[in-house]
């Protein structure tokens, strides 16, 4: 038996392999074809061997709270995957670049001059109500200027086929693991589409975040040490620590592994002894860093740490402070940044925002609780959301007490009715809503990973995409639809 | 590298070499209760006794029955020494040094961790125990081929090593001290009944020693001709003199190693100065217990040296002195 696509359910939203009529979207009909010839027992098989597949690697990602000595799951993958026609890449790409270099320039300009507040783009009580500002950052000259030296946005696409930044990681983002180790696995199960389809790899990612991160010390500086700051064993993305390490050859140190000398440099313990450290690309939040500068309870950093990297000693990859552009209060302001620091027009949209703490538009959101998503200022991963279509008249009235109190800590948001695309459940194929994140990293060249990582709601209807709470992944395929016509062609 | 790393290495080797030591010492035992009259039979109880945590285990069974104490070796995980706690003490310090290790050797790791666990069944029953240690065995034969044959030679192979045969060398002298004492109490060797000579085979069996045994010796298998082979050989690689001689050649290797290459060479004289042929049973057992308690002494001053803080971090940074 094969598969129909015409038995595909035609969705209200945008679909992103299948367009209106069945046909496969701009890079997808290699991908459609080959599908329809496996038929969905051999589907089926298939996502068995990558199954069997992620649990053999042991990729896995942690989930809190679970009971018992095993403290990880096996990485969700679709084996689906989601395509992109290399021209919208390339737009998108474009896109994600000129945000990055904007927000960098933001976050260098609010702990220098802030000339963006003096000129009355961006209001000062914003910033003074910032949970990510951070004081200690005031006057740092981190190199090059750039402080969100990798960033991961998340895009989401409406039902008319509208790509939007939803939100930029800033902080520590997660996720480029799963993305290179999704298309390893899918190598393995769809080898005859890779011999097919212009797939563009996405493999360079690690040497271009060891360039990156090398160019953080002096070129004269001959063998930097670079290493990688994890929380530990119990960090929900240890596997991506241990990873990138594994993949760029450097060493994975925990707070513990470091300490900082009365020389303002920081060491590492070795079995011969310290030994210096010029980079550190840190997977721990601000507020653990260093426990002399921030939080004194926190056992994860470094005492000392801020005064080796405020005295030029060692760089951070985020630099502290950075997350002050991660807030969805100022991400509002990232299309006027745009225009204010690079004289452009923003090439990706906002998704349409409404400020709770702007009287007017707090009115709004009250009124319209039914209708919207209301999102704290500074969570990620999904929680404490309102999601106004579903949510009962108690929640809403919770909310409402919430915003009052808090404005400064809320935004709404419109419900956008996320694009879907096929996906392997029970019965065969089905459509399910994703989103994207790309990963940017700042240098002295701006970088995307080619496509991101792609995550999916594997409940019907649900627009959750989080692995924490029962989301998927697939592998994201940009296709070079230069080589599919000159397939058609011949 | 990092202190922190090398002693999860080491510890991980050592774990990692436990669980094959448990799954020989197993094999060896049940293969030797099918060969006894019921009379002669030592039982369950010294393996209870090898792998140490009789307190542990008293607590848990009633008796020493073949069910409840292998049960107690391979599944228990109340057991510090079980072969599931090992195998999942390895994998999670794997995960720690993850960064480090070939993939493979993660992967045949997390493998043998899930297979332990969903087979640890098959090791209570007859039939399907053989299969199941070897197994395991194979698959932790493969873990030192790999690190043999995949990594470079430097200090991560070096903390390996020296976990191996640390473990291997402490291992092999309780083994030999508990069979010893079995066997060794009888009296005199010189008219050893057919069925003593099964014992000892058995004991060469554990540590996969037989036919190294014959090709060496050259002779029959008798008591002391066995413990001295097992501790003194400098070839055999689960004597405790070849495990010593192996973390010598390491500790050369490693930075301020002086005081632990004087205290592994003293451990190698002493067992090559001693008379085994003169020593009784009780004399043997005192004997294995100095060692063991030097080869612990030896664990905590690797600990010392190379995994513990030492001292502040530099005032001047390196290049500076220089």
């Amino acid at each position: 038996m094969r598969i129909a696509w015409d038995q595909y359910p035609a969705a209200a939203n945008f679909d992103e392999l299948i367009a209106p009529g069945g046909m496969p979207r701009p890079g997808a009909s290699a991908l459609i074809d080959f599908l329809a010839a496996l038929g969905p027992q051999e589907l089926a098989a298939r996502q068995k061997a990558a199954e069997v597949a992620i649990r053999a690697m042991g990729i896995t990602f942690t989930v809190y709270h679970e009971e018992g000595g095993s403290i990880d799951r096996a990485w969700p993958l679709d084996i689906i995957p989601r395509v992109i026609a290399l021209d919208e890449w390339r737009r998108i790409e474009a896109g994600l670049q000129q945000r990055a270099q904007a927000l960098n320039m933001f976050i260098d300009d609010i702990y220098h001059d802030q000339r963006i507040i003096r000129d009355d783009v961006f209001p000062r009580m914003y910033l003074a109500d910032s949970a990510n500002f951070r004081p200690q950052c005031v006057g740092v000259d981190p190199p090059r200027g750039i402080w969100a030296h990798i960033c991961g946005s998340d895009l989401v696409r409406g039902a008319d086929g509208t790509m939007y930044v939803l939100e930029d990681n800033l902080r520590v983002p997660s996720g480029v693991s799963y993305m290179l180790e999704n298309r390893q696995v899918v190598k393995r199960v769809f080898p005859e589409v890779f011999e097919a389809a212009g797939i563009l790899p996405v493999d360079e990612y690690p040497m271009h975040l060891f360039d990156m991160l090398r160019a953080l010390v002096p070129s004269h500086v001959e063998q930097p040490e670079i290493v990688v700051l994890t929380p530990g064993i119990y960090n929900s993305a240890y596997f991506e620590h241990a990873y990138l390490a594994h993949q760029m050859g450097c060493e994975l140190v925990e707070g513990s592994d470091l300490a900082v000398g009365d020389d303002d440099y920081v060491h590492m313990r070795t079995i011969d002894g310290w030994q210096r450290v010029d980079v550190i690309y840190r997977r721990i939040d601000d507020l653990f860093l260093d426990p002399e500068a921030f939080r004194k309870d926190s056992a994860l950093g470094v005492p000392g740490l801020m005064r080796a990297w405020r005295a030029g000693k060692v760089a951070l990859a985020n630099a502290p402070g950075a997350g002050v552009a991660d807030d969805k209060l100022v991400y509002t302001f990232v299309p006027a940044m745009i225009r204010y620091y690079l004289d452009q027009d923003a090439i990706l949209p906002n998704v349409p925002s409404y400020l709770c703490c702007d009287d007017r538009q707090r009115e709004h959101v009250l009124a319209n609780l039914d209708k919207l998503v209301v999102k704290p200022a500074n969570e990620s991963g999904g929680y404490g959301m309102l999601m106004g279509p579903r949510s009962s008249e108690d929640e809403r009235r919770q909310f409402a007490e919430l915003v009052r109190a808090h404005p400064r800590n809320y935004i709404a948001q419109p419900v956008i009715s996320l694009s879907t695309t096929p996906t392997l459940v029970e019965g065969g194929l089905e459509p399910r809503h994703l989103d994207l994140r790309p990963f940017i990293l700042s240098g002295s060249k701006v970088r995307v990973t080619m496509g991101g990582l792609t995550r999916v709601a594997m409940r019907k209807g649900s627009l959750v995409v989080n692995s924490s709470q029962g989301g998927g992944s697939k592998d994201t395929w940009i296709v070079d639809t230069s080589v599919e016509n000159a397939i058609a062609r011949s | 590298m990092l202190s922190r790393v090398a002693d999860n290495l080491f510890w991980m080797a050592r774990y990692l070499e436990r669980i094959e030591n448990l799954a020989r010492l197993l094999d060896a035992s049940a293969s030797l209760m099918l060969d006894l009259p019921r009379r002669l039979s030592p039982g369950w109880q010294p393996l209870i006794t090898i792998t140490g945590n009789m307190s542990t285990y008293n607590e848990l069974a009633a008796d020493y029955s073949e069910r409840a104490v292998v049960r107690f070796v391979v599944s228990e995980r109340k057991n510090p020494s079980s072969m599931i706690t090992s195998i999942a003490h390895a994998r999670e310090i794997a995960r720690t040094v993850r960064d480090i290790l070939p993939r493979e050797v993660w992967e045949c790791i997390n493998e043998l961790y899930l297979y332990v666990d969903e087979h640890a069944d098959d090791a209570a029953v007859k039939r399907t125990r053989y299969a199941f240690l070897g197994h395991v065995t194979a698959c932790t034969q493969t873990l030192t081929g790999m690190f043999e044959g995949t990594f470079s030679e430097g200090d991560a192979l070096s903390f390996i090593t020296l976990g191996r045969n640390i473990e291997r060398a402490d291992m092999s002298s309780r083994i030999v001290d508990v069979r010893a004492a079995t066997m060794l109490a009888a009296g005199n060797e010189d008219e050893l009944l057919p069925f003593e000579s099964v014992l000892w085979m058995s004991l060469l069996h554990s540590l996969s020693g037989y036919q190294m045994y014959r090709l060496r010796m050259r002779e029959r298998v008798y008591g002391t001709g066995v413990v001295r082979f097992l501790l003194a050989d400098e070839h055999f690689p689960r004597a405790c003199v070849c495990c010593l001689r192996r973390v010598e050649e390491v500790l050369h290797r490693l930075p301020n190693s002086q005081p632990l290459l004087r205290r592994v060479a003293r451990m190698r004289r002493a067992i090559h100065r001693t008379q085994f042929e003169s020593l009784g049973q009780g004399q043997l057992h005192g004997f294995i217990d100095r060692l063991q308690l030097s080869l612990g002494r030896t664990n905590d001053e690797l600990a010392r040296i190379y995994f513990v803080a030492r001292g502040a971090p530099p005032a001047v940074a390196p290049d500076q002195v220089a």
